[in-house]
């Protein structure tokens, strides 16, 4: 396919033209379903996941030999051999090899960072395309051995001899064989993500009860949009998969009451089960945005636009912050900058690692006091629960940390954008803009928050 | 004592059953087809000269135009030195009655031991017209029946095929030089013992390499099998593809159209919604609208016999291969009325296959709806036709038991089953201006099966 513009493969060495455009506009996206750990996944690497999910983008849009101004994508399980993961994914895609790309890394925000980075160069003019993505397989985990193991096998690649490197296998000890367990618990507190949840949890005091009913409402919601064939234009089936793994959609409260609790179970009643908790999984996710432009003259859709995004961490490490609490921050300070209140925003997409997190940042986003010491930005109020994660979210679709963000920015950016055209259809002023903000919480206090508007 | 006799057909299955058994024991292999190079489409046209037999202005006229094309054109019956004929043309457009077309007949039998590996016999005569005298009826509609017989005669990839001017439609108008040019090239390995009807004069291409240039076609079931190939095809003749699979078969599907620089739409084609979401998609890019050639390929099957069958076995292959066609058809008809559509039919929907009711119904209406689209559509410019393939070899065929397998590939005058790709040749052709002639027609890609016309 050739096109008009400067992204055409055809004029590979043209350069991206300056448009400072001041917008960027979330174009598509695409994703794998999410797959668990040790699932339909578990022989597909990083890279495998990102090259198809790319590719899959790519064939829904139509990019084909397209030159895009920038792949920017990342994983966080990994491995050494994925240096240069996104430029490699590049390479294996349909798109022009005259595409850059970035590897890059925030934990669970790694693909909405991406996003925030791509968002902020079109504004600027630099690039007017490009695709935000992110792979994680907790199956293809990389295995860490001891280090006695390690720098024995780095002295045997450089022995020259065979005695020598007998001798240096001879001082191998049958324990250093044994391959060290992958650690996804935070390096400064040893304990893992539940363990901290389930501290805020009870700080917030979160009930069972209240993570139970959202994480069924994830699970029938994500349902009920699978149904409607949201993700027809949403998700590419790999490896055999077509639906989330993780979707149990007859699942109902009384099941998940009936779970035992697997963190905080040293605290007295103790609340997180497998139930209300994102399961490990695997899979990839990716976006598309692009000057309004460079959407215009493809043909594509301006689903939404990027309007800001802003980061918050906490400091977990003295106990001051709950660890997965950072976008009880950033959305009101992203909100505040904006001049808008939850009453102005039409859908919330709050991932939640754990429900409680959901829970706990609803609570902390009304509180009066936490706002005025603790954000520095006024309380938002009570949260419409209808305006939340209509399309189901990451406890029933599945985490991926790295993929989490890229798929609910296309995903938001999908129902924005018919609910827009929905309200024009009525006799709606095309002029009112549709609102949706995104909080993803992340590893070591982080978080991203993004504002979309359609 | 004497052999017992068998039954015409019968001989021919058990002749057919030998060679299985000769073929099963590596004795003979069933000659390879020459088919289009992807890299240097219809060069060479035909696998060597040509032919022409007949003395009148449209034999002369067809052998001009031959000749623009390069091709080594002769007119005397003498073999050229060292090569044998790539091409034979029989000019019959004359014929007034019975015993004209002998001694163009008894030419062309003079010169079958010189045809060429994959040799071609293209017949052009003219169409039973209403009014016909009845001489010229008897001269005219003889040669259906000599092509077929003669197709059962050629061996070596050798076929044969007619064309069949309706009264007003020269030999040099576009569409029966069009037709005339498939039928010669390799694109046409698997069509044998047809006859092709063109009723109208068609458009020249500007590249007949590449006739599809330009254009946007969907294409339903384009994820694999014979649905893939035609989009590898029509890309190839240069079409912008939209290819169309359900969610399901999504990442085969993506993985064609980024093969072809096309464009992935996951869609169930029995949504109610279908045909909407079709329109909503070639209005946007790369496509901005233009849609000029839709092909149903889509299409399932639930083999059960009748008195096995659920409702579901015959609901959903009603639903999918034929109510959905008609359901799709009738929304993007209403926005682009010079629609050009080409759908998959089959053999089994011309002479039924045991425990095929359901798909034998649904492939025989499609052949109806074909033939109910094609004056609709040529009201606004447009054009529906069918492509029937036979035996072809795909995933579907590859799991039928061996023998049956083996017999339902010998069972043709060419002695194989057919590839996606011929098919994929057929639907070309047919979405393509040269086939603006052809209307209501339904062209079967079977190497001449035994069953059916």
């Amino acid at each position: 396919m050739t096109s008009t513009t400067e992204s055409a493969s055809s004029t590979p060495t043209s350069p991206e033209t300056a448009r400072p455009s001041g917008t960027a506009v979330v174009v598509g996206g695409n994703r794998t379903p999410f797959a668990k750990a040790g699932g339909h996944f578990a022989g597909a690497s990083n890279l495998d996941m990102l090259t198809t999910t790319i590719d899959g983008l790519v064939a829904r849009l139509g990019l084909a030999g397209e030159r895009i101004g920038e792949v920017r994508a990342g994983a966080v399980l990994n491995h050494s051999k994925d240096f240069n993961l996104a430029r490699e994914a590049v390479l294996g895609t349909a798109l022009a090899p005259e595409t850059p790309a970035v590897t890059l890394q925030r934990a669970c925000a790694t693909s909405i960072e991406a996003a925030w980075d791509l968002a902020n160069k079109i504004t600027l003019g630099q690039i007017s395309s490009g695709i935000a993505g992110g792979a994680d397989s907790t199956s293809d985990a990389p295995i860490v051995v001891s280090d006695r193991l390690r720098r024995t096998l780095i002295k045997l690649n450089r022995a020259k001899t065979v005695p020598d490197r007998l001798r240096l296998v001879g001082q191998l000890r049958p324990a250093d064989l044994a391959p060290v367990a992958p650690n996804v618990n935070e390096p400064r507190t040893g304990l893992s993500m539940g363990e901290h949840q389930a501290l805020t949890n009870l700080r917030w005091k979160v009930t069972r009860e209240a993570q139970d009913a959202v994480a069924l409402a994830s699970h029938t919601q994500l349902a009920a949009a699978w149904d409607e064939g949201l993700f027809d234009d949403l998700v590419t089936p790999y490896r055999g998969l077509t639906r989330d793994a993780a979707l149990r959609p007859d699942t109902t409260i009384e099941a998940l009451a009936k779970l035992r609790t697997v963190f905080g179970n040293d605290h007295a009643d103790a609340t997180m089960t497998a139930g209300n908790s994102t399961p490990l999984s695997d899979g990839a996710a990716a976006v598309l945005l692009a000057s309004p432009e460079w959407a215009a003259a493809h043909g594509l859709p301006a689903l939404a636009r990027v309007v800001d995004a802003e980061a918050a961490a906490v400091d977990f490490t003295r106990g001051t912050e709950g660890l997965l609490m950072g976008g009880a921050y950033a959305v009101p300070r992203l909100l505040a900058r904006q001049g808008l209140t939850l009453d102005d925003i039409d859908l919330v997409e709050i991932h939640e690692a754990f429900a409680g997190v959901v829970e706990a940042t609803l609570a902390a986003w009304a509180d009066e006091t936490f706002a005025a010491d603790e954000v520095g930005a006024p309380a938002l109020g009570t949260l419409d629960r209808s305006k939340l994660n209509v399309a189901g979210s990451s406890l029933a679709a599945g985490h991926p940390f790295a993929a989490t963000g890229a798929r609910i920015v296309a995903t938001l950016a999908t129902l924005l954008h018919r609910r827009k055209a929905a309200l024009v259809a009525e006799g709606g002023s095309a002029e009112v803009p549709v609102r949706g903000v995104i909080s993803v919480c992340a590893a070591g206090g982080q978080a991203v928050a993004m504002l979309l508007e359609a | 004592m004497a052999p017992p006799t068998l039954p015409a057909p019968l001989r021919g299955v058990s002749k057919q059953l030998n060679r299985a058994i000769t073929q099963a024991l590596g004795l003979t292999e069933a000659v390879t087809l020459r088919r289009t190079d992807p890299t240097s489409v219809d060069a060479p046209l035909t696998a060597g000269p040509v032919l022409v037999i007949g003395s009148g202005p449209d034999a002369d006229a067809v052998a001009h135009q031959l000749h623009d094309w390069h091709l080594d054109v002769r007119r005397n019956l003498q073999a050229p030195t060292q090569q044998r004929w790539g091409a034979v043309v029989v000019a019959l457009t004359d014929l007034e009655a019975p015993g004209e077309e002998a001694e163009r007949v008894l030419a062309l039998g003079g010169v079958l031991r010189e045809l060429a590996r994959s040799a071609r016999v293209v017949t052009l005569s003219r169409a039973v017209a209403d009014g016909d005298a009845p001489a010229v009826a008897a001269a005219r509609g003889g040669v259906s029946g000599l092509v077929r017989s003669l197709g059962k005669e050629l061996r070596q990839g050798a076929t044969a095929n007619g064309i069949e001017l309706a009264d007003g439609v020269g030999v040099t108008d576009a569409a029966a030089i069009g037709t005339l040019r498939f039928l010669l090239s390799a694109r046409s390995a698997f069509v044998d013992g047809q006859l092709l009807p063109v009723t109208g004069r068609g458009i020249t291409p500007e590249d007949w390499t590449r006739p599809l240039a330009g254009t946007v076609v969907v294409v339903t079931g384009a994820a694999r099998g014979i649905g893939a190939e035609t989009v590898r095809v029509l890309a190839r003749d240069g079409a912008h593809v939209l290819g169309v699979d359900v969610p399901a078969a999504g990442e085969a599907l993506a993985a064609v159209m980024n093969e072809v620089g096309g464009v992935a739409l996951q869609l169930d084609i029995t949504a109610p919604d279908a045909g909407e979401r079709l329109l909503e998609r070639v209005a946007r890019g790369p496509f901005n609208g233009r849609l000029d050639v839709l092909v149903h390929n889509a299409g399932i099957l639930r083999d059960k016999l009748l008195a096995n069958m659920k409702p579901e076995h015959w609901e959903s292959v009603v639903a999918v291969n034929l109510a959905a066609q008609v359901a799709i058809t009738t929304t993007l008809a209403e926005a682009y009325p010079g629609l050009v559509q080409v759908s998959l039919a089959s053999t089994s929907g011309i002479a039924g296959n045991r425990g095929q009711t359901n798909y034998g119904f649904s492939k025989a209406g499609v052949i109806g709806a074909t033939q109910a689209w094609a004056p609709v559509l040529a009201a606004g410019g447009g054009r529906a036709n069918a492509v029937a393939p036979g035996f072809i070899e795909t995933e579907m065929t590859a799991s039928i038991p061996t023998m049956q397998r083996e017999i339902s590939r010998r069972v043709s005058s060419l002695g194989q089953g057919g590839k996606p790709v011929d098919v994929a040749e057929a639907v070309a052709f047919l979405a393509s201006p040269q086939a603006g002639g052809i209307n209501g027609a339904v062209l079967r890609v079977c190497g001449q099966n035994l069953v059916g016309r």
